[in-house]
């Protein structure tokens, strides 16, 4: 179906069950499009929920009520038909398989052919711009290129969506600038969609369509902030336009803050 | 040739010059003993063992009685005789380390499995290694005698039941060392769960495997001497120590013999395990450079 969301959250609630602590509410009343193609940023204070809310979308948490699509279908379903790849703060790369080994590691249990999965992992490698280092293990490699090696491996199977989790968050601040550059070339190569997680208000201004500011526990959304800066560039940084956004960002939090 | 490679030669070195001093100690200790009448010198204060031919022999008996023929008159030196027991022993532990792995870990599947299982199995397995193996031997070779398993086999079973326990304490602990991360990453592939334990679980539990199953390899051994000795069961170490302790005193160097045999075993099962890590580690603990 043309037209449909990439992902749509409806009246979205999640309640944890502490046991004796008794019951938390770590999101209340979501509701957010994300149209094909977009990149949308979660930001909000610590604990506020915007990893919950990735994690609902991934179906890796169900919703306590609430309905979530992804391109059209329930989220479950989006996980059972491999509709998005996923990446977190930490990489993850599993440190017993070489670097091809673990971009391939999705496609094998898709069941690819030995062939295909080569193929593809070269594909990928050359993407992320480490093609020499298909035979090393992850354990040799520095902290950006490791997290290089866990997009291109979320991205191996070319899903339409691209779930992210502080994938920076490890990270210097010049790996960091240089990776946000990166993730949008592939992201505008590949024609990704992207949700993306993360406590940088510089981060969410440089890469985002929109940002979505989210309230202290339990999560709502308290604001939905438009960015349009164009073609990103490094440069894109030292436009005023660019400290323009960031600080609505910045008081948009202040003000979540405040309201508490 | 890795740094491992090249450290070998001088730890050959370093466990040589331990036997020697051992060996040096050993013999100045006699000699002090002979010396001085059985005390400390200078003082009338009594040695804690004495240092007579029967207690201590010289370390040269000992080694001596190993070309001796194990019966007068017979072709068989002792050396020979203590390497084929050593050999029947070692089968015996091998069965028992090869089936108590393999419960021990399938134990640790079950336990990550069932939560209530983890719970409810977790004290018996603890309780199961505070029982006396010299209780239990008996009992299993009897109820083996009363099935299909022959004394053989019982002993065999006899060292499972040692080598199981590190092995599924280790193994599950190892099954649950991926981290949060890792195991939603399987989840959002919508692997299952058997594919989440041969692909993720397995490989992340190696560093934790490896150290049970040196301790199992060596207590395999144990079991099966330990066996041996509670079933009657010839043609191993265990007999051999029987006999010879109960022969002491007209030969005190050959149980010594047997004792080294019995240690020497245990560092053989221990090699092959640590040869086994090498190569199941590969390329990880050898390029780990941080």
């Amino acid at each position: 179906m043309t037209g449909d969301a990439a992902v749509r959250v409806r009246s979205v609630e999640k309640t944890f069950n502490l046991g004796k602590v008794g019951e938390v509410a770590a999101i209340r009343s979501v509701d957010l499009d994300v149209a094909p193609g977009e990149f949308v940023s979660l930001i909000g204070p610590s604990g506020c929920g915007k990893s919950t809310l990735l994690r609902l979308i991934a179906d890796l948490i169900e919703p306590s009520s609430g309905t979530i699509e992804v391109f059209g279908k329930p989220a479950a379903q989006a996980r059972l038909d491999q509709d998005y790849g996923m990446a977190f703060q930490r990489s993850g790369l599993f440190d017993w398989r070489k670097i091809a080994a673990n971009i391939e590691l999705p496609l094998e249990l898709m069941g690819w052919t030995k062939e295909k999965r080569r193929q593809r992992s070269a594909e990928m490698l050359r993407l992320v711009k480490l093609d020499e280092f298909a035979d090393h293990y992850p354990q040799q490699l520095s902290g950006g290129m490791q997290q290089r090696v866990a997009i291109a491996r979320a991205l191996s199977f070319k899903p339409q969506l691209l779930l992210m989790d502080e994938p920076f968050g490890a990270l210097d601040e010049m790996t960091r600038e240089h990776m946000q550059s990166e993730l949008i070339s592939i992201k505008t190569e590949l024609d990704t969609t992207v949700v993306f997680v993360t406590h940088s208000i510089a981060e969410a201004a440089f890469m985002s369509d929109r940002v979505v500011v989210l309230s202290p526990r339990p999560g709502e959304i308290h604001e939905i902030i438009d960015v349009d800066l164009g073609t990103r560039v490094p440069d894109t940084r030292e436009d005023p336009e660019f400290f323009k956004k960031a600080t609505e960002i910045r008081e948009s939090l202040r003000s979540v803050k405040a309201a508490e | 040739m890795t740094e491992v490679g090249r450290r070998a030669p001088f730890q050959i070195l370093a466990v040589v010059a331990v036997l020697v001093a051992f060996a040096t100690l050993w013999e100045g200790y006699k000699a002090m003993g002979d010396a001085t009448g059985g005390t400390w010198p200078g003082t009338d204060r009594e040695l804690p063992v004495a240092t007579d031919d029967l207690t201590l022999p010289h370390v040269h008996e000992i080694l001596g009685t190993m070309v001796d023929p194990v019966q007068r008159g017979g072709d068989e030196t002792l050396a020979v005789f203590l390497v084929k027991s050593a050999w029947f022993t070692f089968k015996e532990a091998a069965w028992g380390f090869a089936i108590g792995s393999v419960f021990g870990l399938g134990l640790a599947i079950v336990m990550l499995r069932s939560s209530f299982l983890d719970r409810g199995l977790l004290p018996w397995i603890n309780i199961s290694q505070t029982i006396p193996l010299i209780a239990l031997a008996p009992i299993v070779v009897t109820w083996g005698r009363t099935t299909f398993l022959s004394d053989v086999q019982a002993v065999s079973l006899i060292a499972a039941y040692l080598t199981f326990f590190p092995v599924a304490v280790n193994g599950l602990a190892g099954l649950k060392s991926p981290p949060d991360e890792s195991l939603e990453l399987m989840d959002s592939y919508a692997a299952p769960w058997s594919a989440t334990l041969w692909k993720l679980r397995f490989p992340a539990a190696r560093p934790y495997l490896f150290p049970a199953f040196k301790l199992a390899a060596t207590l395999s051994v144990v079991g099966a001497i330990v066996g041996e000795i509670s079933s009657g069961v010839r043609g191993g170490l265990g007999r051999v120590i029987l006999d010879f302790a109960g022969r002491y005193s007209t030969g005190p160097e050959r149980l010594y013999a047997a004792v080294i045999a019995s240690a020497l075993l245990g560092l053989f099962v221990f090699g092959l395990t640590v040869i086994a890590e090498r190569i199941a580690l590969r390329g990880q603990l050898l390029e780990d450079v941080g």
